[in-house]
């Protein structure tokens, strides 16, 4: 009798990020009109469905003991990427270095930005794995390198005029539902069959559980630990060109922060950051749980300054909730 | 004056399950060495927990200079002038000397209203006693930057700095050359000279012999006696430390004669100079290769270097016949090794992943379909076929290993090579850690699976089962292969002689 109420309150505290996330949609939904509405559904949806994509390729690097913060600066400079190689042959403004190129399709030009992207992402994955460099703090360099590159490039010059052909991926409906949030689902089916039903996948969670057990079981720990940071930083390259289209513009300033909210959501979600547990449903519910605790924040007309100092407690108790859970199985 | 310097009377420790000391008893002179001898696992360490109050002693009391002390923490003991050089140094390396000499008692002086550390007095104080040591280095260089000799004379000199009256050395000289072996010799017997009692453990014969004025013996957590050392020939040492009767718990071995050579090492020889040095040695098919030593003689390394987890500067191995390259345990693995290591926590389980996961790991190349899928099917049986064959104990094949006891770890782990079907199979320490009847399923699998054809090499630091379970024995001493011992005609003393040659 006694256990099992400690039980019911470790459930309790181990998921109180998520019901008192869900109990607060709960009661702006019944406070405020319009937050249990199709349009803001729509919206939640599409905003969840890039932080989405972004969540699982740090989900990766997370499950590996790793992390990934040039994950933000690679969204920003795929976005710009895209943003300089899909505007319209009228548009004014257009970006003089890419002007007099030729209009390729906008999927060759999603694959140009994935590939460039890759580049830092193999270099992540080489400055971890070979150079044993603390993925905090080499992921940290490439944030800050990947953001100078956009700089540089980009002369810090704000983008727009799309096209609409690439537009339309971002706006564009099948049946009522976007497309953005059709492409974030089979991106997660995809990762989700990675995780569990391939080698990587195993190998992935074995370096996370244990990296030198992994080393003497025989798993190729450097070349999976570079598969991940390359798989991450595709994933974010995709969920830069898919930020683009839809806010219809770019900047140098895109993407910026989004590998805390990443990070945030992948830890809220049961991603452990000790290493070697961590589902992609759960970054799902990381995702969604941050996003309508924004959503929420907004609906409450809660100024937008205090809104950082909230996600920011939340952040902060999501992990050491997470480190809770970690110390009482010892 | 009393006469004994240190005495402790009838110490006893239990842990769950064993006793490690029963009613030991030390008596240490003023002004002398005292030699405490033992097999690995007799209980020294446990002993010297116990005074330093790193545990708690269940019975026995201690006496210093006659008067009765209770200590309950090391921080007392050093007060009460105890002091212990440890087998594995604790340093700061990024320290001063004169720092790591005063961790924790930095001397302080009034700076305005706030005490700072005195950095003059330390360096000056720390010049001092390196010099009453002998030992005059730099109080201001980076203890990383030096020897393990010279780390070694900084806690020496700690030790003498807070008037220490009992200086306990543990292993001493296990990484040192001969030079410093001299070295810490000279200090030692300048201690000796002031009065300073000294408690010396090593396995190493000659030094007993050469330093110390008496001798302690134990053996499986008993006290054996105690001798002066020119009442006792280093064949009686031996023979006391070993002196117990083996016990039938082992199966019957595999007593076909061995087959074909399965691995053949040569030459092996690590990158550092105080490992394993050209060591050469032969599996065969159906045998198990025992090898013997003390703790330290790089036993561990060696077959960590042939699994491709650690670097050798020359050297070469056959697998049947075939040169093969080994860098990391992927060749090893691919050349049809297994290997369970000695530190199943740090490197064998994958301790959050399942049963299924961990017996899977390493083979997970045979069950993938359509170039990427695994087929999660196949993975299932292949983990209930071994948890039937070797009866692991498990509600199910998500279990978590952690969970799982040592025993059934150890099985699992066995059974993650065993998908692989390798020829060879080292084994480090099989069977430490786990209780009794798992220790003899462990064993049964192991002579099963040499009579099937594999070649295991067992590494144990326990005597008894290094006979009961070999079909021949090597011996390491210092990191090279001093003797080889057919398992029916291995005795302890045989063993013991080529362990201790150095």
């Amino acid at each position: 009798m006694n256990s099992k109420k400690v039980n019911v309150k470790d459930l309790l505290i181990n998921n109180g990020i998520v019901i008192l996330i869900l109990l607060m949609v709960v009661f702006v939904g019944v406070t405020k009109e319009n937050f249990f509405s199709l349009s803001n559904f729509s919206n939640v949806s599409m905003n969840v469905a890039c932080r989405f994509i972004i969540a699982v390729g740090v989900s990766g690097c997370l499950i590996t003991k790793g992390t990934d913060l040039s994950a933000g600066r690679v969204v920003g400079l795929a976005a710009c990427l895209a943003g300089t190689l899909l505007q319209r042959a009228d548009y004014s403004g257009r970006f003089e270095l890419t002007k007099n190129f030729p209009e390729l399709n906008v999927w060759v030009i999603l694959l140009i930005c994935v590939a460039l992207c890759c580049v830092f992402g193999l270099i992540n994955g080489i400055v971890v794995a070979y150079l044993n460099v603390p993925a905090f703090i080499g992921t940290l360099g490439m944030q800050m390198i990947v953001y100078g590159i956009n700089l540089v490039y980009t002369k810090s010059v704000p983008l727009g005029g799309y096209r609409t052909d690439y537009t339309v991926i971002a706006n564009g409906n099948f049946l009522g539902i976007p497309y953005l949030f059709i492409i974030a689902i089979v991106i997660g089916l995809i990762m989700w069959f990675v995780y569990n039903y391939t080698r990587h996948g195993k190998y992935m969670y074995a370096i996370g559980g244990n990296e030198a057990a992994a080393e003497v079981a025989g798993v190729n720990v450097k070349k999976t630990k570079i598969i991940i940071y390359v798989t991450a930083t595709a994933l974010y390259a995709i969920a830069g060109f898919l930020l683009g289209a839809k806010s219809g513009g770019a900047g140098v300033n895109t993407g910026n922060g989004y590998e805390l909210e990443a990070i945030a959501a992948c830890t809220i979600g049961g991603v452990s950051v000790n290493g070697g547990i961590g589902r992609i449903s759960g970054v799902i519910i990381g995702v969604l749980v941050f996003e309508l605790l924004k959503t929420c924040l907004q609906f409450l007309g809660i100024d937008p300054n205090y809104q950082y100092i909230a996600q920011g407690i939340v952040i902060v108790v999501a992990i050491a909730l997470d480190i809770r859970k970690y110390i009482a199985k010892k | 004056m009393a006469e004994y310097r240190l005495e402790m009377r009838g110490v006893s420790k239990s842990f769950p399950g064993v006793k490690a000391l029963d009613k030991i008893n030390l008596k240490v002179r003023p002004g002398t060495v005292h030699a405490l001898m033992g097999e690995n696992g007799a209980g020294k360490s446990t002993l010297m927990k116990c005074l330093f109050g790193i545990y708690h002693m269940d019975e026995g009391e201690v006496y210093l200079d006659g008067e009765k002390v209770e200590i309950h923490n090391p921080d007392e003991a050093l007060h009460k002038g105890l002091a212990m050089v440890h087998q594995e140094l604790q340093p700061i390396p990024e320290r001063t000397v004169a720092e790591n000499m005063y961790a924790g008692r930095y001397p302080t002086k009034k700076f305005g209203p706030i005490q700072v550390i005195d950095h003059k007095t330390m360096f000056e104080e720390t010049a001092k006693w390196l010099e009453d040591v002998k030992m005059p280095y730099n109080p201001k260089a980076k203890l990383g930057t030096m020897s393990i000799a010279q780390m070694q004379s900084v806690e020496i000199a700690k030790a003498v700095s807070l008037q220490a009256r009992v200086v306990i050395l543990d292993e001493p000289t296990s990484s040192l050359t001969d030079n410093e072996v001299e070295a810490l010799f000279r200090i030692v017997r300048d201690l000796k000279s002031r009065g300073v009692s000294l408690i010396y453990i090593s396995h190493k014969m000659a030094e007993i012999r050469e330093i110390c004025d008496e001798i302690t013996i134990m053996r499986d957590g008993t006290y054996v006696g105690s001798w002066s050392m020119d009442d006792i020939t280093d064949d009686e040492i031996v023979k006391q430390m070993v002196g117990r009767e083996l016990t039938n718990i082992y199966p019957p071995k595999n007593d076909a004669k061995a087959g074909e050579v399965l691995l053949d090492v040569r030459g092996y020889s690590s990158i550092h100079e105080r490992s394993f040095q050209d060591c050469s040695f032969q599996l065969r098919r159906g045998e198990i290769l025992g090898f013997g030593g003390l703790v330290g003689a790089q036993r561990t390394e060696l077959m960590e270097a042939i699994f491709g987890m650690r670097h050798i500067s020359s050297g070469e191995v056959y697998i049947k016949g075939k040169k093969v390259t080994i860098h990391r345990p992927q060749d090893a693995i691919r050349s049809g090794i297994g290997m369970i290591t000695e530190d199943r926590r740090g490197t064998g389980i994958l301790g959050c992943l399942s049963i299924a996961d961990n017996v899977s790991i390493s083979s997970l190349d045979q069950y993938v379909e359509m170039g990427v899928k695994l087929n999660k099917g196949k993975i299932e049986q292949l983990v209930k076929d071994n948890v039937a064959k070797l009866s692991i104990k498990t509600p199910s094949s998500k279990t978590l290993i952690q969970s799982l006891s040592g025993g059934n770890q150890q099985k699992v782990l066995i059974s993650r090579w065993l998908a692989n079907n390798p020829d060879i199979l080292i084994m480090d320490e099989p069977t430490r850690g786990i209780d009794v009847g798992a220790k003899y399923e462990i064993y049964q699998i192991m002579i099963d699976l040499a009579k099937q054809g594999k070649g295991i090499i067992m590494i144990s630091s326990e005597m008894p089962e290094l006979i009961g379970m070999s079909n021949r024995i090597l011996v390491m001493c210092n990191g090279h292969i001093t003797g080889e011992v057919q398992g029916d005609e291995a005795t302890q003393e045989r063993i013991m002689s080529f362990a201790t040659q150095f």
